[in-house]
């Protein structure tokens, strides 16, 4: 089962079993948005306050698979009270470690492995680099990148708001 | 409608029948494969596949066009096989009854969209069932939307995933139409469909019959039903995919105007008119799916060799194993939606195991090369009256055997230890 231990890391089930940052914030003033995987039924939803240029707090509700849930909870203990800039940045980041799988089967159209594979900086995901297991498992990647579109679809809403 | 098969049916020699099925014989993970998604789409027999490799090899054509030898030979293959499906579910007459399409789903919206356009108004109701499946909610919200609203009641499920027909003469009550699932996708549940359509017709409803599940694990008769059309699916019927089948009383399908137009579908076509063929044609625009109608005849010949009566009492004493099995092994750590084991059940069990997410129970399934379908079963106003956002589905076929079920349970096991 070594393909499952790798997709369901030690910190992936501990964040299932006991997610952070769960709730939901008065909105208003909080922003709230919801993610929703048709597929599987797997919902989401984030109410997040930015103020300051920072997301000042977040909370997560709704309910699906471990991927999805660890994954939203991994988040928002990432980004809490992080300034906007740098969320955004993690957003990418995290987005491009999910696509590596995909990124790499596009690249390769010749089918000889040379071309280069997307560099994704994994040191700067910290716990969240336990989700990579996840690419191995492409049916699944949705599940974890489920609360980071609903994340920045969010910050979209918000900045299109103040502007 | 309770399919008891007679007493006495001959059981199945599945070890031997598994070796028809070329897919059983590969691994998943290292370990054999054991494939409970048949409810989704099932496998096909080898005869199958070479009934469409030979028709490739030797015959193929385009139908109703050439003159020439393969054409006139593909013509017949295909017309043959809207014989060979509509004698498999008893139609009166399926030279001209039986329409090919691509799939259950797209039957259904050609029942809504040329049946539906012509006799329903806004504000008319039509019945359906608390269990259907999308493929026959959304055509008729569709239409509802094009013709300025329709009143779309719904038969309720009770605690144990039956209808709940006490009030049927109420509930048919004033509705044009009656839209009911054979057998539930997710439950598994074989309703009475004929007392159902008995009480429509007496309200001057039509019945539209979903047969998606049940035609291809047990014996179906259109009339004995009381069906005034029926949908299924070739790759559920172990044919291949791209292939559908509507059956409607000719009288009803002589009275419906054109699906889609195109090529074979006309009798006569003028600058600013034209004028449709007959059924089946009428509704068949385009090239039709000929090398998998071929499959279908394949399919269907497979199971009528068999005989259905037996494939369904070996799926119905699996079923019964495995209700029972999983009760004593997981006990009340697993719990199966749907009505006990008994005779109006088919061999689909939506599983809940402790808190585990459908999703990661399939996961965890996969490691041990089992094949089950997580999800909402393409069935969501069903799955929110269970309280539950999705269910693990694993669903049997004739070569399934009391080894698949350990299996199932052994993974399932697994799966508690990893998230327990
Ligand atoms: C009861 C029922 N109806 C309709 C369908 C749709 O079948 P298809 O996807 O072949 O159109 C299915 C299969 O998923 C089904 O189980």
């Amino acid at each position: 089962m070594a393909d499952l231990e790798e997709l369901y890391r030690e910190i992936i089930l501990d964040h299932y079993r006991s997610p952070r940052n769960r709730g939901e914030l008065d909105s208003p003033p909080a922003h709230r948005v919801e993610g929703f995987n048709p597929l599987c039924g797997d919902e989401v939803v984030i109410s997040m306050l930015v103020e300051d240029g920072k997301v000042a707090d977040l909370k997560i509700a709704g309910s699906g698979c471990s991927i999805s849930q660890s994954s939203a909870s991994l988040m928002s203990a990432a980004v809490k009270g992080k300034p906007v800039g740098e969320v955004r940045q993690l957003i990418s980041t995290f987005k491009g470690m999910m696509s590596i799988h995909e990124a790499a089967l596009e690249h390769d159209h010749d089918g000889d492995g040379s071309d280069e594979p997307v560099e994704i900086d994994l040191d700067k995901l910290g716990e969240l680099a336990a989700l990579q297991g996840v690419v191995k498992f492409p049916v699944r990647i949705k599940c974890a990148t489920l609360s980071w579109n609903a994340l920045a679809q969010g910050l979209d809403e918000v900045a299109a708001e103040v502007s | 409608m309770a399919v008891t098969p007679p007493a006495g049916t001959a059981p199945l020699n599945v070890e031997a029948l598994r070796k028809d099925f070329p897919l059983l014989t590969r691994t998943v993970h290292g370990r054999p494969i054991v494939y409970l998604d048949s409810a989704s789409s099932a496998l096909q027999p080898r005869s199958v596949i070479d009934a469409m490799t030979a028709y490739y090899e030797t015959t193929h054509a385009n139908v109703h066009r050439g003159v020439y030898a393969t054409a006139e030979a593909a013509t017949a293959l295909y017309e043959r096989a809207r014989v060979v499906a509509g004698r498999f579910i008893g139609a009166p007459s399926p030279a001209h009854e039986i329409v090919f399409t691509k799939n259950t789903t797209e039957s259904l919206n050609l029942v809504a969209h040329s049946w539906g356009r012509a006799n329903l108004r806004a504000g008319d109701a039509i019945l359906l069932t608390e269990m259907e499946h999308h493929a026959n909610i959304v055509p008729w919200m569709i239409l509802s939307e094009e013709i300025g609203g329709l009143d779309i009641r719904y038969i309720p499920i009770d605690g144990d995933g039956r209808l709940a027909l006490d009030d049927l003469d109420a509930l048919v009550d004033g509705v044009k139409l009656v839209g009911i699932s054979a057998m539930s996708n997710v439950l598994g549940t074989i309703p009475p469909v004929a007392r159902v359509a008995e009480a429509a017709h007496r309200a001057g409803a039509i019945v539209v019959v979903d047969g998606a599940q049940l035609v291809p694990h047990a014996p179906v008769d259109v009339t004995a039903l009381g069906a005034d059309f029926l949908a299924f699916s070739a790759h559920k019927t172990m044919g291949p995919t791209g292939i559908g089948v509507l059956w409607g009383r000719a009288a009803l399908l002589d009275a419906m105007g054109p699906f889609l137009g195109g090529g074979g579908m006309i009798l006569d076509v003028k600058l600013d008119s034209f004028r449709p063929a007959p059924p089946p044609a009428r509704f068949e625009a385009g090239t039709p799916p000929i090398a998998e109608a071929v499959g279908l005849t394949a399919a269907i010949q497979y199971l009528s060799d068999i005989g259905i009566d037996r494939i369904r009492a070996h799926e119905l004493a699996l079923t019964n194993h495995a209700l029972a099995r999983l009760d004593e092994k997981l006990g009340a750590d697993c719990r199966v939606f749907g009505p006990p084991a008994g005779p109006d059940r088919g061999g689909v069990m939506s599983l809940a195991y402790r808190d585990v997410h459908a999703h990661d129970l399939a996961q965890v399934l996969d490691q041990f090369g089992v094949c089950v379908r997580p999800g909402h079963h393409c069935a969501k106003p069903l799955m929110r009256k269970l309280g539950v956002q999705a269910t693990a589905r694993a669903s049997l076929s004739l070569f399934s055997d009391e080894h698949d079920i350990e299996v199932l349970i052994e993974g399932l096991l697994e799966a508690g230890r990893l998230f327990g």
